[in-house]
C-alpha cells in the first residue's frame, strides 16, 4: 500500500480539479462553499483513507456526495417567489471562463450531472467515469447522453424565451 | 456542446487558489490539523516551521526541499500536514523577537516526537546551553553520560529537528572551530555573531 502525501500536497494537486467538477455541479457562486465542504470532509477521513494510490478518485467521490447534500439542502431551503429569474444574458459567463451552457449542468438529475461534468467537462474516460460512479459503462454512456440532451432542450428553450422578449 | 461546457483553466486555477486558502485558514479551527505549517524571513534565509498540538515539532532553513520536509512531517507525525501559517504564530513571534535581540530564550512547548531516544538526551543537553555561550560536542556528550560518543553526538545534532530553537548552534569543536551545521556554516556563524559568541562581522 502506498503511503499518504500530506495533506497539502494533495490538497494542491487537486484543488483544480475539484474545484472544475464542482463549478459545474452546484455552479459557479456555490462551488467555493461546496469546496470547503468537500476538504474538510477529506481532511477529517484522512488518516484512514485506503486510496491512497486513487486520491483523485477518493476526492472526486467526497465532492460528489457533497454536491448532492449540497442539492438536497437547496431543496429545503424555502425558494424566494419575488425573486426575479436568473437572466444568463445579464452577466457573460463565457467573459467569466465559463461556457454558456455550464450553469445548467447544475439542474440535472445527479447521475446526469456527474456523468456530463466527468466525460465532458473533466474529460475522463468511460472507464475512468464508471468506476468514479461505481456502474458500468453503458450506463455513463446513457446518463452523459440524457445530460447532455437535457442541455441542450434547456438551451433552446432558453432561446426562445428570450426572442420572445 | 462541449465548448459550451468550458471552464477555462485559468480561472479554475485561481478560483480553486482562492478557495485553497480559505480552506487554509479555516482548517486549523475544526482541530482536524495535525502539524501546521508556517513560513517567515529571517536573518538567517526563510524558515518553515511546523506545529503540532504538542509544540513546536520542526524548523527547516530555505534550500531544504519543502516537498521533503513536508513528507518527513507526514510520515514522523500524521499526514494531516497543512500550510496553515495562523497556527504557527506564537513561534513565529518568539523567533521574530530573537532575532530582533529581544528575546534570549524561548517560552515555547516541544514536539520531541521526531527525535530518537538518543537525540532527545543530546538535545535536551543542548537546550541547556544558554544564550551567549558555548559548549564542545565532547562535553554534551559527557553530560548525557556517554563520554566517548562525541561523534554520534555530532551526527544527532546535525540531525536536529528544531534548529535554533534548541540551540544546536551552541555546540563547536574542542578546537574552538565549528565544525559542522545542519544548516550550514555561514548560519551557524551568523548566529553565533548575533549572541555575541563570535565577535561581529
Amino acid at each position: 500500500m502506498s503511503r499518504l502525501p500530506p495533506f497539502e500536497r494533495f490538497l494542491e494537486e487537486n484543488r483544480t480539479t475539484v474545484f472544475r467538477y464542482l463549478t459545474a455541479a452546484v455552479g459557479p457562486i456555490d462551488a467555493d462553499d461546496v469546496f470547503q465542504e468537500t476538504f474538510l470532509a477529506a481532511l477529517r477521513a484522512y488518516p484512514r483513507c485506503n486510496e491512497a494510490a486513487r486520491l483523485d478518485r477518493w476526492i472526486l467521490r467526497i465532492a460528489s456526495r457533497k454536491a448532492i447534500d449540497h442539492h438536497r439542502g437547496a431543496g429545503r431551503r424555502p425558494i424566494p417567489v419575488a425573486a426575479p429569474p436568473e437572466r444568463p444574458t445579464e452577466v457573460d459567463p463565457a467573459a467569466d471562463g465559463f461556457g454558456p451552457a455550464l450553469v445548467a449542468v447544475r439542474d440535472l438529475p445527479a447521475r446526469q450531472r456527474d456523468a456530463v461534468a466527468y466525460r465532458h467537462i473533466l474529460g475522463f474516460s468511460v472507464a475512468d467515469a464508471a468506476s468514479l460512479m461505481g456502474c458500468s459503462e453503458e450506463a455513463v454512456r446513457a446518463s452523459a447522453y440524457q445530460g447532455l440532451r437535457r442541455l441542450k432542450q434547456q438551451e433552446l428553450k432558453e432561446r426562445a424565451i428570450w426572442t420572445n422578449d | 456542446m462541449d465548448e459550451r461546457l468550458r471552464i477555462s483553466t485559468q480561472e479554475a486555477e485561481r478560483r480553486s487558489r482562492q478557495a485553497a486558502e480559505r480552506f487554509r485558514a479555516a482548517a486549523p479551527d475544526t482541530g482536524l490539523v495535525d502539524v501546521a505549517v508556517g513560513t517567515m524571513g529571517s536573518p538567517v534565509g526563510e524558515l518553515l516551521v511546523a506545529v503540532t498540538p504538542r509544540g513546536l515539532a520542526a524548523i527547516a532553513f530555505e534550500g531544504d526541499d519543502r516537498d521533503r520536509v513536508l513528507d518527513r512531517l507526514a510520515r514522523g507525525l500524521s499526514p494531516r500536514v497543512l500550510m496553515a501559517a495562523r497556527a504557527t504564530d506564537d513561534v513565529r513571534r518568539e523567533l521574530d523577537e530573537y532575532f530582533r535581540g529581544a528575546r534570549r530564550r524561548f517560552d515555547l512547548r516541544l514536539d520531541r516526537r521526531l527525535m530518537s531516544p538518543f537525540a532527545k538526551d543530546v538535545l535536551g543537553a543542548t537546550a541547556r546551553v544558554p544564550f551567549g555561550r558555548l559548549a564542545t560536542y565532547g562535553e554534551i556528550a559527557g553530560r548525557i553520560g556517554r563520554p566517548k560518543a562525541a561523534r554520534a553526538v555530532g551526527a544527532a545534532l546535525g540531525a536536529n529537528p528544531i534548529p535554533i530553537v534548541v540551540p544546536c548552534h551552541r555546540v563547536i569543536g574542542a578546537g574552538g572551530n565549528l565544525t559542522g551545521y545542519g544548516g550550514g556554516l555561514p548560519r551557524k556563524e551568523l548566529l553565533l555573531r548575533l549572541e555575541g559568541s563570535l565577535p561581529a562581522a
